[in-house]
């Protein structure tokens, strides 16, 4: 139990101004700008963005900035400003089938319509330390092509065409879409509030589960049907306004797993899904947010259900970084009374001890 | 991005304003505020004081299906009343309380039978020619990126 304490208001202040200092650094060394944060670190901005669950580059490059790179103390700071700014309602859904592609590609299908495009990526890189990188390094201008005019529809829509594919659960107007911030999570949890769930969960996290179902913990046959990353539009329904107005773009990174098929007597046999979709260029996250999805389904398919990635209730409790950092690091805390009690009560207990034991020594020696 | 339409009928008129909105969302505040320094603004007030929020944003399960919340994202929103009447709101991404000012100015002026040709003609088909331009130099980047070489035929060579 923590106790609240009084005192030290001298020394916390100290501290946090010393913090200030060590986060400057050296101040012979130029300060780093926002700019060059969100510019140049913009995969980690895409990663506080997505699991501080707020989608805005500038106040992610200050909680980078603030937490001196620590990914989760900035996700936390940005969590916590979410609270200061009032809702105005949610947005139309997004239509990734629109997003100007900036890269799409499908481990399922080599002739996909609208072709594979690496995009910006490390794949193909030889994770070789590049030292010319260390200071001064001006990049070659892009490479340039005629843009095709080609639609590129989702792998799992031309799938799904053939019916090889089980079509997305449809929308049901009636049905309030969840939320996780608005009421408390329960359990047995609908999808929508799983993948809102799984969206701001820690990406290391999910990673580790999804590579567990890949080693046989819950195995479900991935296939990384379709990943793309680009820009998408976003429309919010203003009641003043009487229309969906265009709010401006955003960069949203979506995966398309392919599973195992399921049939019944009465449906003949398709390849499942999982979905993954996050802000930014966040693939990983992603991929293994997809890999989750469908692990979690499995009650709903039928499948045997005994693997951590299988239960919500382990999944969804401990996915989220901000409150997992909150318990563990609340240990730091002072806990002084809670850990008196627990001293005066072990003393008594090694007293007891001692005294059982000192009268069977002294039964032993009277025998 | 939706081309200039004529105004005709509400619905055209509904179009051609969220054409405009698209435009004006897309581009930086003080590129906006550049063009509007090269037309007379007409006078006006605010009906919402330039303010921030919060939208939360939705995606569907598998692209297509049931709706989820996936998380929020900051807007800024305004409006205004031109002393002739239209009403202009404006809406965009981020924190910028006077670009969606001027998103509210512009819109309120693409409504007025005076004003619209020459907000058209001096703010919107400036700026949707340079976002255009920029999703054209984007998309010739990433087409050079494209894979060709699954396009040989096995068995040949």
């Amino acid at each position: 139990m923590y106790v609240a304490v009084k005192g030290g208001e001298r020394a916390i202040e100290n501290a946090h101004r010393l913090l200030a200092h060590e986060r400057r650094g050296d101040r012979a060394v130029p300060e780093v700008t926002l700019a060059q944060i969100s510019e140049q670190l913009a995969l980690g901005v895409d990663r506080v963005m997505t699991e501080g669950s707020l989608y805005d580059r500038e106040l992610a490059a200050l909680a980078i900035k603030q937490a001196r790179g620590d990914m989760i103390e900035a996700i936390f700071l940005v969590r916590a400003f979410r609270a200061t700014l009032p809702r105005f309602g949610a947005t139309e859904p997004v239509n990734t089938g629109e997003m100007q592609v900036r890269r799409r590609i499908s481990s399922t299908f080599k002739d996909v319509p609208g072709g594979q495009i690496l995009g910006p990526t490390f794949d193909y890189t030889h994770r070789l330390l590049d030292p010319q990188l260390a200071e001064g390094f001006v990049p070659e201008q892009p490479a340039t092509a005629e843009a095709s005019q080609a639609a590129t529809p989702r792998v799992t829509d031309i799938l799904g065409r053939d019916g090889l594919i089980e079509t997305s659960p449809p929308a049901d107007s009636d049905a309030p879409v969840g939320d996780l911030t608005r009421e408390p999570l329960s359990f047995p949890a609908d999808r929508d509030l799983r993948l809102q769930n799984l969206a701001r969960g820690d990406e290391g996290f999910l990673l580790a589960l999804g590579y567990s179902t890949q080693r046989g913990y819950g195995r479900n046959h991935p296939f990384a049907g379709e990943i793309r990353f680009g820009e998408v539009e976003v429309e919010f329904f203003a009641e003043d306004v009487g229309f969906a107005v265009p709010l401006g773009s955003v960069e949203l990174t979506e995966c398309q797993m392919v599973n195992q098929f399921k049939g019944s007597t009465t449906e003949a046999p398709c390849f499942t899904r999982g979905y993954g979709l996050a802000f930014g260029q966040s693939e990983r996250k992603t991929m293994s947010m997809a890999l989750v999805d469908r692990a979690l389904r499995a009650r709903e398919l039928g499948e045997e259900a005994g693997a951590p990635a299988q239960d919500e209730e382990f999944v969804m409790s401990h996915s989220d970084n901000v409150q997992s950092t909150g318990f563990v690091e609340h240990l730091k805390l002072p806990h002084y009374v809670d850990f008196q009690s627990e001293l005066g009560l072990l003393r008594k207990l090694r007293q007891e001890f001692a005294e059982a034991n000192q009268a069977v020594e002294l039964q032993e020696a009277a025998e | 991005m939706n081309p200039t339409m004529s105004s005709t009928g509400p619905d055209s008129r509904q179009a051609q304003r969220k054409a405009a909105m698209t435009v004006l969302a897309h581009s930086a505040a003080a590129d906006i505020a550049g063009r509007l320094a090269a037309i007379a603004i007409p006078k006006h007030e605010n009906l919402r004081e330039p303010e921030n929020g919060l939208v939360m944003m939705r995606g569907r399960v598998g692209g297509d299906g049931a709706p989820f919340n996936l998380g929020e994202a900051t807007v800024s929103r305004a409006a205004v009343r031109l002393a002739s009447g239209e009403v202009g709101f404006g809406y965009t991404l981020g924190r910028d309380a006077q670009k969606a000012q001027m998103i509210a100015l512009c819109d309120a002026m693409v409504q007025s039978a005076e004003l619209s040709g020459e907000v058209e003609a001096k703010v919107i088909a400036p700026l949707r020619a340079a976002v255009n331009a920029e999703r054209a130099r984007k998309a010739a980047e990433t087409a050079a990126t494209r894979v060709d070489f699954y396009t040989m035929v096995r068995g040949e060579g």
